[in-house]
């Protein structure tokens, strides 16, 4: 829906926006820690419990720009994660040594999902949106009509991806960078990164420059699945057991797009990156985080967080010369 | 292909379910036994004030908590995302008001309905040194555990609606809970409804452990009465949905006699649905919600209305002070007393003044700001 | 994304009145076979009508949407938006019959504004769509909660019930006729005209098919987007109106209903992304998908289920409609 700008200012933005959300972000939860004098929330500890926060929505939130970045997009993620939490828990049902054989299903569910999404989307030529919404709601369906609460548990020894730390530093927080710093890795310096750009940059160009644009769009959603299932995972782990209203009720799939886009990558694809992304997800934790300390009600934070959505993509739009819609 | 995986997954889930994915211990008989037991009790404790009341507690020594006054009390919210909760959370805060000499600040974060979000809001109270005791309505029982077993380390819990899996908190409060409602609104089903007359169960959704209880306990009555029900279905809450349901069953079965509801949100719709076909009123069961009475006085209704008291939220509050003054407190169980609305107290609790949502068994009518901070006239 | 040069928009729209009515009409009158099939009350003149009374809402929701949908965008505030006429309905009037008439001027008011805030974040701002009315999803259903306090404060009037609820007796033909159902002719007529009848719609085509091209042809492409934006706010006020009349109050009306309204125009043959979509095919949609519901109830499958069904309706649907698209059909 954009016209393409000149290449050379993709990198300069790729670089600024995330820039700018930290700050902003990092000066925001300064001042809502000091206005109310919270300077716990300022110490390793009360850092930690800010980047727990993002761990959830930060690892769906990366795979969803995978698939963003080659002009698609996920509405199935929230009930994905649903379903890696429920599985999971059901199959492990508190034994360790259904450990590995739980998390391996739920990664091999994951990427058939995600390939089957790509697939509708590449060979059917379904809109991405209704690909996915249409097949979240298969998902949702088939998970709610086998599972109606909590299903199974984890054991302890898996409770450790939520709860274990090494120092002060949790386990899944560093988890996060480094899938954060392997998407990035893959971004820039793989041929499936490349291509995920020129396909969603412009498509019709990309399969004349010989690229398997098919194929691209279903590694993206294969991964972008198994992030999700990732991020059930990660749930089942923190929650102690899965249940089939996790991924709804954390509203990851409009969450995960929302950070994305206000993360600097365009929804029609092919400029962006990871790390506006981490700053987007970056933001969200420290909107909950302050506003907790600040003491925001319920219902103004839902006026302010839906204004900061739209301010904050508008701020960098607004140079757009091109339409959107 | 796609069907094949999705026949396949759904057999895979349908195994899942045959095979118990945790259907039964939403049905215990014990859990059965001990509501009617809780149910015959005189509720101890101070007259006009159930909110203070005990069914069957003891007190427990709390002075190992004692510190000097005035307290900070922090408070970890699963959400005010119904109006239920709302009525409470007004009543909390203003419990906290009326507490003011003794709470120098009451702090709350709401967890938005996220279990997620709730275990990070507990985790930064704890770790920001500014509660003196903590207050936790839990999103959900399991999710939460973790995070309240790590802050009771720290400093004073108390948990209340919903509970925990674990003894650790100083008390955990709530009414007779889910199978108390489904036993009284059963029995005055049964004692109202003409012999074989047909009964349609509305619920709003599967999954949540006080609603299972609701109609775990109802269903066992209903079996053992050799009632007709015709169905059980699910509302989503949802008014509209409820009134197409409701007349589904209508021409279904050309006559409903009576409605069962595991929640009163909708019993209103539920009427009207009647009403919209011209078919006579049933009997029908819904909650204290103003307009469910008001309707129940005005068409003269054959009804009945349990409570989940939103009285509930203004005992923690004061438990924690007396926790934090080293006064005893009911525990490590605090069961309030559980009334219920029928035609003959019914007007007491009608007030055309309060909105519809409002829940009458609040126990707010002698707090500050009553009526309007509840929305009322 | 395509690049369209005019006889093939002039061609598609033209093939749009004949091919597309036909998806949504056919999946419609497969799915209500089925279900009169299983409950034969349905087919007569007051199951039908009772049919289309619940209907109705989904109905003018989807005719406001496709506006936004051919535009090329996306409206998912309309949920809020529902929620938000019900509670300020009843905030407004708190049951005294004699405001009905204000507080309907003023769901149409606060329905023009936010209709307005989406179209300019869209048109001036540059957010995309699905960004800007997730904001506003967000924003209108805090407004809501914030101003009633998050539960409503007063009941609704029974004039202002009536558009949901009341129904004409003893009609000649039909036997009864709710005034929902003619609330849903009046809208689809009025939407159909303005969609298919003016210049104002055939520019929603043009901007929705190739935007940059609109432009060079002298449209106001902003004015337009945001034009569609306001319709689709004011069917979702109608909407809610009607929502709230056919239950009463509740803080939760309108939720998940952006996303069934944009199903019913995707089932109805309107293309997402813009440039292709049908009055006449939306309605039938809304229909279908409310058929498709009553068939699963009737069949008595799990709840659960309904989303799975949902789910791959849309999916066939799309699937089908870009398979004849390519091979041209």
């Amino acid at each position: 829906m954009t016209l393409a700008l000149q290449p050379a200012r993709r990198r300069h933005r790729a670089f600024s926006v995330p820039l700018l959300l930290f700050i902003g972000s990092a000066a925001l939860y300064l001042c809502a820690a000091l206005w109310t004098q919270s300077l716990n929330q300022l110490s390793a500890e009360g850092i930690v419990g800010l980047l727990q926060r993002t761990v959830a929505l930060g690892t769906v939130a990366l795979g969803q720009t995978l698939v963003i970045l080659c002009a698609s997009i996920d509405l199935s993620v929230g009930s994905m994660i649903s379903v890696g939490a429920v599985l999971a828990s059901f199959i492990m049902r508190g034994a360790p040594a259904m450990m590995v054989p739980a998390v391996l299903v739920v990664l091999l569910v994951a990427a058939g999902v995600g390939a089957i999404n790509g697939l509708v989307i590449a060979k059917l030529k379904v809109s991405p949106l209704i690909a996915t919404l249409g097949s979240g709601l298969i998902l949702q369906g088939v998970l709610s009509s086998g599972f109606n609460n909590f299903a199974g548990s984890v054991p302890p020894a898996f409770q450790a991806v939520a709860y274990g730390a090494i120092g002060p530093l949790p386990w899944s927080v560093l988890g996060l960078g480094l899938l954060a710093l392997g998407v990035s890795w893959l971004l820039r310096s793989t041929r499936f990164g490349a291509h995920l750009y020129a396909v969603g940059g412009n498509a019709a160009g990309a399969r004349l420059a010989g690229i398997r644009t098919d194929r691209v769009i279903v590694q993206a959603h294969t991964l972008c699945s198994l992030f999700a299932g990732l991020t059930g995972l990660y749930l089942a782990s923190r929650l102690r057991s899965g249940a089939p209203w996790v991924g709804r009720d954390g509203v990851y799939d409009l969450e995960s797009i929302a950070v994305v886009v206000i993360g600097g990558t365009m929804l029609a694809g092919g400029r962006g990156g990871v790390w506006g992304t981490i700053a987007g997800v970056l933001l969200f934790a420290v909107i909950d985080a302050s506003f907790n300390m600040l003491g925001v009600p319920a219902f103004p934070k839902q006026v302010i967080r839906g204004a900061i959505v739209i301010a904050a993509v508008a701020v960098y739009s607004l140079r757009n010369k091109g339409h959107v819609a | 292909m796609k069907r094949i995986v999705l026949r396949c997954s759904a057999a895979a889930l349908a195994v899942g379910l045959a095979t118990g994915a945790g259907a039964q211990e939403f049905n215990s008989q014990k859990d059965f036994d001990y509501a009617q037991e809780l149910l015959k009790m005189t509720p101890q404790g101070p007259e006009g004030k159930p909110w203070e009341q005990n069914l069957g507690g003891k007190q427990i020594d709390t002075s190992k908590y004692k510190k000097p006054g005035p307290y900070n009390i922090c408070f970890s919210n699963a959400g005010v995302d119904n109006p239920w909760r709302v009525v409470g959370w007004t009543d909390m805060q203003a419990q906290a008001d009326m507490l003011k000499s003794d709470i120098k600040s009451f702090t709350a974060a709401d967890a938005e309905g996220k279990d997620d979000k709730q275990i990070s809001d507990i985790n930064s109270f704890v770790s920001s040194g500014k509660c003196d005791a903590l207050i936790v309505s839990p999103n959900t029982t399991a999710a939460l555990t973790p995070a309240v077993e790590a802050a009771c380390k720290k400093l004073p819990v108390l948990v209340f609606d919903r509970g925990v899996q674990t003894d650790c908190p100083v008390t955990f409060v709530n009414p007779i809970g889910g199978y108390g409602w489904g036993i009284t609104t059963a029995n005055f089903i049964v004692s109202k409804l003409p012999k074989g007359g047909k009964v349609l169960g509305l619920r709003i959704l599967p999954g949540v452990d006080v609603l299972e209880n609701r109609w775990a306990a109802a269903d066992r009555i209903f079996k053992a009465n050799n009632i007709n029900v015709v169905g059980a279905e699910f509302t989503g809450g949802d008014n509209a949905k409820t009134k197409t349901i409701v007349e589904d069953y209508i021409n279904r079965f050309g006559k409903i006699d009576a409605i069962w509801m595991d929640a009163g949100a909708t019993a209103v719709a539920a009427v009207e649905a009647f009403e919209d076909a011209g078919q006579p009123y049933p009997i029908i069961t819904g909650e204290d919600q103003e307009d469910f009475l008001t309707k129940w006085k005005k068409e003269k209704l054959t009804a009945f209305a349990p409570t989940y008291p939103t009285y509930q939220w203004r005992a923690p509050v004061i438990a924690a002070v007396k926790i934090l003054k080293g006064e005893p407190v009911v525990g490590p169980t605090w069961k309030l007393p559980q009334p219920v609305v029928t035609q003959e107290t019914l007007d007491q609790y009608v007030d055309p003044n309060m909105p519809p949502l409002h829940y009458a068994m609040c126990g707010c009518k002698d707090m500050p700001g009553y009526p309007q901070r509840w929305g009322g006239k | 994304m395509t690049i369209a040069l005019p006889d093939t928009a002039l061609h598609r729209r033209a093939g749009s009145l004949t091919r597309h009515i036909n998806s949504g009409v056919v999946i419609f009158l497969v799915l209500f076979a089925a279900v009169a099939l299983k409950q034969p009350s349905y087919i007569e003149p007051a199951g039908f009508m009772n049919f289309l009374r619940r209907a109705a809402p989904l109905g003018v929701l989807a005719a406001g949407q496709v506006f936004v949908l051919v535009s090329g965008g996306f409206d998912l505030s309309v949920g809020s938006l529902i929620t938000l006429s019900v509670l300020g309905a009843s905030m407004i009037t708190g049951g005294d019959p004699s405001l009905t008439g204000a507080a309907i001027a003023a769901l149409y008011g606060i329905g023009v504004a936010v209709g307005l805030i989406n179209g300019i974040a869209v048109a001036f701002l540059k957010v995309p769509s699905i960004i800007a009315t997730l904001g506003t999803l967000l924003s209108v259903n805090g407004v809501a909660m914030m101003w009633s306090g998050g539960s409503p404060r007063g009941y609704l009037p029974d004039n202002f019930r009536a558009f949901g609820r009341f129904v004409f007796r003893d009609v000649p033909l039909v036997g009864q006729l709710p005034l929902s159902v003619i609330v849903l002719a009046i809208v689809a007529v009025l939407a159909w005209w303005g969609l298919h009848g003016t210049v104002f719609g055939r520019r929603v085509f043009a901007v929705g098919d190739n935007p940059r091209a609109a432009e060079l042809a002298g449209i106001r492409v902003d004015l337009t987007r945001i034009s569609a934006f306001v319709i689709s706010a004011l069917s979702a006020v109608t909407a809610g109106i009607m929502l709230g009349g056919f239950g009463g109050v509740s803080t939760d009306v309108g939720q998940g209903l952006e996303l069934q309204a944009i199903a019913a125009c995707v089932i109805g043959g309107a293309q997402l992304m813009g440039g292709r979509g049908s009055i006449t095919g939306v309605v039938f949609g809304a229909l279908s998908l409310f058929a498709l519901f009553t068939l699963l109830n009737l069949l008595g499958l799990p709840q659960a289920l309904r989303d799975t069904a949902q789910g791959l309706i849309l999916i066939s649907a799309v699937a089908s409609g870009a398979y004849r698209q390519r091979t041209g059909g």
